[in-house]
């Protein structure tokens, strides 16, 4: 049967696989918002995990609420990207630099 | 022993698709290697008996968000190259991160009870459930008993969400040709045709 460390350390590596994606498309938008993606999955993980182990319904329900804000979160970021692109054609992180104090 | 071995193949093929995403050299193979690992995922929550959450992975997850974000990668005309610049810059500290991350996960996991060991009960062993167990109906009982009220925010949630995606992608172009059927419908004869009385002329 499947253990509870198992499923631990699967989701802490992919979360370690997602915060590294950060560190190498730091100038790449849509990498960073697929990233966020990744570790909020790596998260879930982790809910689901604890949840069937301590046979507790309730960490299931905070995954679903976590899905709902991950699609409102994306859906919003890349309405933000695509608005960026046609004012600046361009995603680059670096060039959005307008708002700085 | 089966599980065991299903668990481990997907695990593998989870983090290798991880691995794509963040190292793939164009984004619509990342956002292709990120469905993969949404699939993977969804098998591994079957596997540990979360089927309604997997369903929903798949369904809103790779049926919905991965479609935005291909549709989004695929209309936006990206310089690539600018973008790959200086990739390797910060490959190291990434790198280091990431191990660190999972020595310290893996570390706090050992501490409390060894790779594979007991953690506590039932020696740490995800305990399968009866087989006329439904996951969705136990979601739905707490769901729309005592999550209610957070369920309905979550909805609201999402309306905001596509309220504010339309109002911010929405824009008036100009120099558009189109009906205006209100204005079509309240035309009057005299606006559009006028007769006149004048004296015949001869040709020239």
């Amino acid at each position: 049967m499947i253990t509870l460390v198992q499923l631990l350390i699967l989701s802490g590596a992919l979360f370690s696989i997602a915060v590294a994606g950060i560190f190498l498309n730091r100038k790449n938008v849509i990498l960073l918002l697929m990233c966020v993606e990744l570790l909020l999955l790596a998260a879930n993980f982790n809910f689901i995990a604890f949840s069937r182990y301590l046979n507790d319904i309730n960490g299931q329900v905070f995954v679903f609420f976590i899905l709902t804000v991950a699609a409102a979160e994306s859906a919003i970021g890349l309405a933000i990207l695509v608005v960026l692109f046609r004012e600046r054609r361009s995603i680059n992180v670096e060039d959005l630099n307008t708002l700085k104090g | 022993m089966l599980i065991q071995v299903l668990f481990h193949v997907f695990a593998v093929i989870l983090l290798l698709a991880a691995l794509g995403v963040i190292g793939a050299r164009n984004p619509v193979y990342s956002a292709l290697a990120l469905v993969m690992c949404f699939i993977t995922s969804a098998a591994i929550w079957l596997l540990i008996e979360a089927e309604f959450l997997a369903v929903v992975l798949v369904l809103v997850y790779v049926g919905a968000v991965m479609v935005l974000f291909l549709f989004v990668v695929m209309m936006l005309d990206i310089n690539l190259a600018e973008l790959r610049k200086g990739f390797t810059r910060f490959a190291w500290l990434g790198w280091i991160t990431a191990a660190a991350l999972i020595v310290e996960i893996t570390g706090v996991v050992w501490a409390r009870g060894g790779l594979g060991g007991s953690i506590d009960a039932h020696r740490g062993v995800v305990v399968p459930l009866p087989a006329d167990y439904s996951n969705t109906l136990e979601l739905g009982k707490v769901l729309y008993t005592r999550y209610a009220y957070p369920f309905e925010l979550a909805a609201v949630l999402l309306l905001v969400a596509i309220v504010a995606a339309i109002a911010l992608t929405m824009r008036r172009r100009t120099g558009l040709k189109h009906q205006d059927i209100n204005r079509q419908v309240a035309v009057r004869r005299e606006d559009r045709v006028r007769l006149i009385k004048m004296d015949a002329e001869k040709r020239p």
